[in-house]
């Protein structure tokens, strides 16, 4: 089936996306976001696939032809980054939300207090 | 809105983004078959052009090392951020790691965690600096070895307490390798233009493809970005214990 790691993106992001809609506990939200993100991951590495291809890495043999596309591979590495320094961030809010209203459900933090 | 009425009105939202997504993947080219033109070119151009054999690490510290320092200071603005999140808020002081609860002593790890963990230190901090500066011939790179090496600093709290982490990575130093990492790139892309032409540009000696000494500044760069990724994720593991460890509620 050709198209089946792109439904297998698609189908990561709507699970993240489901998981972030009905969560109820502020962690369980950050990690359904990186799941989220790791949609991307599979999108991206699978659009630069080559059937029987092969790694962009020329130590030990010469440049062929059937090496996979680099950029997209180079692109991932920024999104992970990214992903990592996101989740840090939303960590830490969680971190102080939870001192500020004694719990992590986004729901017991509406009544924001000044 | 109530958790049933979000899920639904998700479910009916989501089933036509999902129809979305499905129908603009009918425009991708079917996988397995790639059809751009530039990762072919840079696969061909990365040893020639600049002796790179890993031609990812070709394309993030050099074709495209001007987004890889933006990339750098969303890590530092990342650290910074969790920071000045993780402050003390009013009403909370810092007590000393290793002074808990009066008459209670922190309780130590088991001596097969202490002894797996410390023996493991040494091995992670050689694997993190083999694949910082070997990223421009194998894959890896400043990034990958920079985490691996942050982790070294985790195993060093699992096998002992918090006060020896502060010893072996005191704070200080956690902070001066990140900024001396985002500036050294930033500084290496300023060579490129005083001695050649443009921002970022690689103007020292290529040297041969394979040999460690080779692909002009791209090594460098690596140990730049490898310094401040292990000083940014050391930093932002430590404002995290340091959560647990040491903030604690004035009463």
């Amino acid at each position: 089936m050709d198209v089946l790691p792109y439904v297998v993106a698609a189908w990561v992001m709507l699970v993240g996306l489901y998981g972030i809609v009905t969560s109820r506990d502020l962690i369980h939200l950050v990690i359904c976001l990186s799941v989220v993100q790791s949609s991307t991951y599979v999108l991206l590495i699978s659009i630069g696939y080559k059937k029987g291809g092969e790694p962009p890495v020329f130590a030990d043999r010469p440049p062929t032809a059937r090496a996979v596309d680099p950029i997209v591979q180079a692109l991932t590495l920024t999104d992970v980054v990214v992903g990592a320094t996101v989740t840090a961030m939303l960590l830490a809010i969680a971190v102080q939300a939870h001192k500020r209203y004694g719990s992590l459900d986004p729901e017991k933090l509406r009544a924001m207090r000044g | 809105m109530s958790a049933a009425v979000r899920r639904n009105v998700f479910l009916m939202f989501g089933a036509g983004f999902a129809a979305l997504l499905l129908w603009s993947f009918g425009g991708l080219p079917d996988f397995g078959h790639y059809a751009g033109p530039y990762g072919d070119i840079l696969n061909a151009s990365s040893i020639p052009e600049r002796q790179t054999t890993a031609v990812v690490s070709a394309i993030n510290f050099d074709y495209r090392g001007f987004d890889t320092l933006g990339e750098e200071f969303i890590l530092f603005a990342a650290v910074v951020g969790v920071a000045s999140l993780l402050r003390n808020l009013r009403g909370e002081r810092d007590r000393r790691p290793d002074d808990d609860a009066r008459g209670r002593r922190v309780r130590e790890p088991s001596v097969a965690v202490s002894v797996l963990g410390l023996g493991l230190v040494g091995p992670t901090v050689l694997v993190g600096l083999y694949v910082v500066v070997h990223g421009h011939q194998t894959p890896g790179g400043g990034f990958q070895g920079g985490v691996i090496l942050a982790t070294a600093l985790l195993l060093v709290y699992l096998s002992d307490t918090y006060v020896t982490l502060l010893r072996v990575g005191p704070m200080a130093l956690i902070e001066f390798a990140e900024a001396l990492g985002a500036a050294s790139l930033g500084l290496l892309g300023l060579a490129g233009l005083i001695w050649g032409t443009a921002y970022m540009e690689n103007v020292l000696p290529l040297g041969t493809a394979g040999h460690l000494l080779s692909a002009g500044t791209i090594p460098l760069s690596s140990v730049a970005v490898g310094l401040a990724v292990t000083g940014g994720f050391a930093f932002m593991l430590s404002e995290f214990l340091e959560q647990t460890l040491v903030v604690r509620r004035r009463r």
